[in-house]
């Protein structure tokens, strides 16, 4: 015996660690305990083994780790004493689990014990094997389990049967040949045996349909009279619970008996009686009774028809359904849910009880509720059923909401018998629960408004009724914005009051009022400040009184640290200042949007609705953030992301759109339509007669990817690759054409914003292999920063994948990265990679630029990396 | 099936876990942290049943101790319920009145019996006295062992 080894037994470290009084002090103590029984593990201390694991199994229970102790689990194993190979078994169950290969090692010493000689022995073998074997393990001992499933004690039978359960959930392909054994089973008389002779037996029959024929053809009538018996048993001490004989035999035989019967009527007749005596004589005033009478339920719903069973057991729910015992009332929900499919006529009868469920304060029978209620309305009760919950919808949980509302949503959508309800249970939804509306749902309450021309003057005026009272409502701002922006006209002149309106004044400025506010509100998304500024430039057109208030709130969002905002608000602007002769037509009201092509693309393709599953930046279903394809197109296409799409035909639709005679040029357009930019439409459309050098100059090359790209949602999100952002006030390329064409008109053309490259690119870094260069800007008013475009061109002929860029600058600068246009990177000749970078100088003017760059790559998976510095940046950045 | 057994008192702190579906190590703290969150923050009055992860926890509260047991969709919720019940009555009638320093400090025992109650996440036997009778019959065996090994140890120190 080592006198050095730990001499702490169990009982004191684990007082020692209740003692601590902090985590550090725990920890401590852990440390040091571990460290002992490292050490014992070390010197292979035999006596402490046994006490050594079994305190590593406490400090496995408070979370650390173990893994060092997993072979003395072993050893214990392999030791001939039972306290040893007890322990150890445990300590197996415990530290390892299937994954682990240390386990395959066990194999050996499991097969052993499992032939001993000492039913105890054998017991803990089968337990561990049953409780962690792997596929490997459970091919190699199957046929010892096989055996034991003969053994004379009962208990090693038992054992050996829920042994074979993991065996061939498993390996189902070992199925067969436990199944003459596993039906022997069925005959015992011992209930442990025969409970896990009748859950082998479940298991059987699902694994193999031999298997099922089999124990039908053979074993039901046996099981329908063990049922009796046991059922009609009387008062049994060693298995009463709450005056049922062992519920859990009930329980298991049922459900055994649900399998035989699904799907075969002489089978289920043999078992109508019983279930009819078991749904009747039990007692259902304890837990164990209910849980007999549930099982009972669902094995009456899933065997073959009998009318007068299935009565009895919707009643039996409908008993539960009216327990105040809230575990009762969720199964019984639970098992209406499945009852559904079967009776429906039957459950609607419980509808006013399910109501009051989805009303309850417990979450689970909320949920269940909730689902249940979900299935059971349809046409004929959508109305008072949709009343209900929205009614509810006011008083719910916060964290119910979510569910609620998009069940509700659903539901309007689904079932609803007209326009004018849909659109008036859609807003009570929008003003109680918006900020829980799905993107696509009130998109779609556009699409619908806008196809039902006669209550676009009753909306927008229920809209501007709705938000006076729930402003902070994200999604009904959005859409009551849309509908001003639209019928802003129809909202003051009351046009189209229907009988049941009362009739409101609002006054021009109220409804900029509405808006102004819905831009400033510093809650406000960039989604809802970007449909508020063209719901602006819409009403400018649309009340010429206010035409100088809006273009004021317009002039301020110029400084918007968005650059979206920035950008449309300047657009905006021009056009409001410059192009009054064009303005009303440009703004005109949106044309109908076609409903069968959104929800067609909505269950189509998800994909599609852009503003749901990509980045940021293209989260705006007006389009605002659309990029420079055609910068014009976005800002009149006030529609969702899914109104015909710019690449599709972006010529047609400015034309449809603009409603202007344009014969000559879209015919010349017509040709090539596709190619087709949006600029170039509108250089068609105004017939400008600026020289067309400017906008052809610079093109983004990204517009020659919608030709091949057939697909819109592909060359979406090509277009929405940062670099290719017209957005970029600073990058000439994308506004630039947008801002000269219009200045085109006017006969002193303003300065650009920003005076862009007067700084000359640079070749960054230039290896064999890679070479990047950088465009400088600057933005106006802040000579600290700068703005770099990188582009990354690949010199060799391979294509490099999982390009990624990365720089490090010193302290005295700041830098920003922004997403690579992509991270492939074609080879030579096939384009290049583009990302921005904002380098802010602290030192400005006194330091210049310094950067360290890595690009790490792949070429055919072979990882790349390479680093440079770069200091040739021009001077004065 | 029972996919995992987790007993844990009201402040969190774990006092048996038993997995019978295959759990990483690190998947069995993170599932401990959640679903300890989820249950220990469930009012009284509520029901004892919780949806997750596409399975349900049914849990009982025995004093300060949180009994869970995880099981499928379709499994009978209420007859694991009495499970729970089964189980919690026999740690009584071994420990006699057990409490939680019981299940401390012999958490081995704890465990003995429930590997005596469930088995690859099925139940294994209805009878409480069958189940006692096993475990004692083992601790016995136990018991014997050690007696020899202690005296053989006497033997040992008188012969030397």
């Amino acid at each position: 015996m080592n006198p050095f080894s730990s001499g702490t037994r169990l009982r004191d470290m684990i007082r020692a660690i209740r003692a601590c009084k902090t985590a550090a002090e725990e920890r401590g103590v852990v440390r040091k305990e571990c460290a002992a029984i490292r050490a014992a593990i070390n010197e292979n201390d035999n006596d402490y083994r046994h006490r050594n694991l079994a305190k590593l199994m406490f400090i496995h229970m408070l979370g650390y780790p173990t893994h060092f102790g997993q072979m003395e689990c072993l050893k214990l194993i392999a030791s001939s004493e039972f306290p040893e190979k007890r322990i150890g078994y445990l300590g197996l169950m415990l530290l390892l689990d299937e994954r682990q290969e240390v386990l395959m090692l066990v194999t050996n010493s499991l097969k052993q014990d499992l032939n001993h000689s000492n039913q105890y022995i054998v017991g803990l073998a089968l337990c561990a094997l049953g409780n962690i074997c792997s596929a490997e393990m459970a091919r190699d001992l199957a046929p010892e389990v096989e055996r034991l499933l003969q053994f004379r004690d009962p208990n090693t039978r038992k054992k050996a049967a829920l042994c074979a359960i993991r065996i061939i959930r498993k390996v189902p392909d070992l199925a067969e040949n436990f199944i003459n054994p596993a039906a022997a089973l069925l005959k015992e008389k011992h209930h442990g045996v025969l409970i896990t002779g009748v859950q082998l037996c479940t298991d059987l029959c699902k694994a193999s349909a031999d298997a099922l024929e089999y124990f039908r053809e053979k074993c039901t009538e046996g099981l329908v009279k063990t049922l009796k018996d046991v059922a009609n048993s009387p008062y049994a001490p060693e298995y009463d619970i709450a005056g049922i004989t062992d519920p859990f035999l009930h329980i298991r035989l049922l459900k055994l008996l649900r399998v035989l019967g699904q799907g075969d009527a002489d089978a289920s007749d043999l078992m109508n009686d019983i279930l009819a005596q078991v749904a009747t004589k039990t007692e259902s005033n304890k837990n164990a009774g209910n849980a007999i009478l549930y099982e009972c339920v669902e094995t009456i719903m899933s065997i073959e028809d009998n009318g007068g069973l299935r009565v009895l057991a919707i009643n039996i729910l409908g008993r539960f359904l009216s327990n105040r015992d809230n575990n009762i009332r969720y199964v019984a929900l639970n098992m209406l849910m499945k009852a559904i499919t079967v009776d429906a006529q039957a459950v609607q009868r419980h509808r006013a009880t399910i109501l009051e469920c989805v009303k309850d304060s417990d979450a689970s029978i909320r949920k269940r509720a909730l689902e249940l209620v979900y299935l059971l309305i349809n046409e004929s009760n959508v109305k008072p059923l949709t009343k209900e919950l929205i009614d509810y919808l006011e008083v719910s949980d916060q964290e119910f909401k979510g569910d609620l509302t998009a069940k509700i949503c659903s539901l309007i959508a689904k079932f609803s018998p007209e326009k004018i309800w849909y659109i008036d249970q859609m807003l009570k939804v929008l003003s109680e629960a918006g900020n829980f509306v799905k993107d696509e749902v009130w998109h779609a309450l556009i699409v619908v408004i806008s196809n039902a021309s006669d209550l676009h003057g009753y909306t927008v005026r229920a809209l501007y009724r709705a938000l006076q009272t729930s402003v902070e409502q994200e999604s009904l701002v959005r859409v009551a914005v849309w509908c001003i922006g639209e019928y802003g006209d129809m909202l003051i002149k009351n046009v189209g009051m229907l009988d049941i309106e009362d009739p409101i004044t609002v006054t021009e400025s109220d409804a900029v009022d509405i808006i102004e506010l819905a831009i400033k509100r510093h809650t406000s998304d960039l989604t809802t400040k970007a449909m508020s500024l063209i719901a602006l430039l819409k009403l400018s057109s649309r009340f010429p009184s206010c035409s100088e208030r809006i273009q004021d709130i317009i002039v301020q969002n110029r400084g918007n640290l968005v650059l979206e905002l920035q950008q449309r608000s300047i657009e905006f602007n021009s056009i409001i200042q410059k192009h009054q002769n064009i303005r009303s037509a440009l703004v005109e009201r949106m044309p109908v949007l076609d409903e069968a092509t959104f929800i067609g693309r909505r269950a189509g393709s998800m994909p599609a609705t852009v503003s749901t599953s990509s980045g940021a930046s293209l989260n705006l279903p007006n389009g605002v953030a659309k990029p420079s394809a055609a910068p014009l197109v976005d800002l009149l296409d006030l529609s969702l992301d899914d109104a015909p799409a710019p690449s599709s035909s972006g010529g047609d639709f400015l034309q449809d759109l603009l409603g202007v005679d344009l014969s000559p040029a879209s015919n010349q357009s017509g040709t090539n339509q596709a190619s087709k930019t949006g600029t170039d439409v509108l250089l068609d459309l105004l017939s400008i007669e600026t020289p067309p050098v400017q906008s052809s100059s610079s093109p983004p090359d990204v517009l020659s990817s919608i030709q091949d790209n057939k697909s819109p949602v592909a060359s979406l999100e090509e277009l929405a690759l940062p670099s290719s952002l017209s957005g970029q006030a600073t990058t000439p390329v994308g506004a630039a054409p947008m801002m000269d064409l219009l200045d085109g008109f006017v006969s002193n053309p303003p300065k650009p914003e920003n005076n862009g490259s007067v700084y000359p690119s640079v070749v960054a870094f230039e290896s064999a292999a890679l070479r990047i260069t950088f465009d400088f800007s600057k933005p106006p008013g802040n000579p600290q920063t700068t703005s770099i475009q990188a582009t990354f061109t690949n010199l060799s002929p391979n294509v490099y994948t999982d390009f990624i860029f990365q720089a490090a600058v010193p302290k005295f600068l700041q830098l920003h990265l922004d997403p690579a246009s992509s991270n492939t990177l074609p080879a030579i000749g096939n384009g290049s990679i583009t990302q921005n970078l904002r380098v802010t100088n602290s030192q400005h003017g006194k330091k210049s630029l310094v950067m360290r760059i890595r690009i790490a790559y792949k070429i055919n998976d072979k990882d790349v990396l390479e680093e440079g510095q770069i200091s040739n940046f021009p001077r004065g950045l | 099936m029972i996919h995992f057994v987790i007993l844990n008192n009201r402040q969190g702190k774990v006092r048996l876990t038993k997995w019978y579906s295959t759990y990483s190590q690190k998947e069995r703290s993170k599932v401990i942290r959640e679903l300890t969150g989820i249950i220990l923050s469930r009012g009284p009055k509520l029901c004892n049943f919780v949806e997750w992860r596409g399975l349900k926890v049914v849990y009982k509260r025995y004093a300060g101790l949180y009994f869970s047991m995880c099981i499928d969709q379709d499994d009978n919720e209420l007859e694991t319920l009495d499970i729970i019940h089964h189980y919690v009555e026999m740690l009584d009638r071994y420990f006699l009145n057990v409490c939680e320093l019981d299940l401390i400090y012999n958490f081995h025992k704890a465990y003995y019996i429930l590997d005596e109650l469930l088995l690859a996440g099925e139940l294994q036997e209805s009878s409480r006295r069958t189940i006692a009778r096993l475990v004692a019959a083992q601790d016995s065996l136990v018991e014997t062992a050690r007696e020899q090994a202690s005296l053989l140890g006497e033997l040992v120190k008188q012969t030397m």
